[in-house]
């Protein structure tokens, strides 16, 4: 099947930098899937849901949970933001307020409305952004994602996407990332613990 | 007269032979989870039963939406790939599971007419030897505990 890639990020690449970030973890505290630097994450101009343009200044002001995927997805993309969801429900009943953030890659038919709705269903406080398609192609291009939308039905399609999970903090960056297999329960632990870390 | 009755009992036999060895399809836990206002797509989920003895597989699902689909999904190196198949074999004797995460019934094109908790979504799945079996997917709110097995 024949396939546009939006972004220049090649699944090859995306493998590269998932090998590469595997290999360099540095033995810390809070996980197993901890890596050091500042390679993922940066800079980024989106739009939101009531249609403001923002940056990761104006979405990351406390330690976030960060998943890129589409609203057009009623299986993978819903688990996890509910997963992701429940990990921010767990750390409020201990009294950590994180935030969660779903970026579209699919700006096509994600309009904001839609990116609001997606994410309303999972947390209040979930914050969903789309964009032009190159702002979405920076964003994702800035945290390492990969996605491809299949070419061949102008209305139906699917996109092939990364879905992993960036722990990221307002000042501080990057932290860690959270594979889908990572449990709620793990996401809080972990990120109660580098919150824990920094305080 | 005679000659109708004969090709009526040729034909007993021949429905009662073909009965012996078939395929006999249960469905339990139909379900698809409520979607946004604006969704445009939802999932359906469910497991399919044969106690029959012959090798069965579901081709399509019909339902009242512009699309439906039989799709996967595929992990690679943590990249979600969603994919339209051709069917799901569901062997003699044994239970397939369509679940969150892998095999799920797709049902496109729901604009502006969400699946709302308590509806259902009445629907024929089309087997290869079972035929038509019908099938209503209750839809339910998504289980925020589900993702912890």
């Amino acid at each position: 099947m024949k396939a546009v890639i939006f972004g220049t990020t090649t699944l090859a690449a995306a493998a590269a930098i998932g090998l590469y970030v595997w290999q360099s973890q540095p033995t810390t505290l809070c996980g197993d899937t901890a890596v050091a630097g500042s390679a993922i994450g940066g800079p980024f101009e989106l739009v939101s849901e009531t249609g403001e343009t923002v940056t990761d200044a104006d979405v990351i002001t406390k330690p976030t949970l960060v998943y890129f995927g589409y609203t057009f997805c009623p299986d993978v993309c819903p688990l996890d933001s509910a997963r992701n969801a429940q990990a921010a429900y767990m750390l409020a009943d201990q009294g950590i307020d994180i935030g969660t953030v779903f970026i579209s890659i699919d700006p096509q038919r994600d309009t904001t409305q839609v990116v609001g709705e997606f994410t309303d269903n999972f947390h209040e406080d979930m914050i969903g952004l789309t964009g032009t398609p190159e702002q979405v192609k920076a964003a994702s291009e800035a945290y390492k994602t990969y996605y491809r939308a299949v070419e061949g039905d102008p209305e139906y399609y699917l996109v092939d996407h990364s879905t992993q999970t960036y722990l990221m903090f307002p000042e501080t960056g990057f932290k860690t990332f959270f594979r889908r297999d990572t449990t709620a329960e793990q996401i809080a632990e972990t990120t109660a613990c580098f919150i824990d870390e920094l305080s | 007269m005679k000659r109708t009755t004969l090709a009526a009992m040729a034909l007993f036999t021949l429905s009662a032979t073909s009965a012996f060895a078939e395929s006999v399809i249960s469905i339990t836990d139909a379900k698809a989870f409520e979607t946004a206002p604006s969704a445009l797509a939802g999932g359906g989920f469910m497991q399919i039963t044969n106690t029959g003895t012959t090798d069965d597989r579901l081709v399509s699902v019909e339902a009242d939406f512009p699309r439906v689909e039989i799709h996967t999904t595929e992990f690679t190196d943590g990249v979600a790939r969603m994919m339209h198949i051709d069917g799901i074999d569901v062997p003699a004797g044994e239970t397939v599971t369509l679940e969150p995460g892998a095999l799920h019934v797709m049902f496109m094109g729901l604009q502006g007419d969400p699946l709302e908790e308590g509806e259902t979504v009445p629907a024929t799945l089309i087997f290869e030897q079972a035929g038509e079996v019908p099938v209503v997917f209750n839809i339910v709110k998504r289980d925020m505990a589900a993702h912890n097995h």
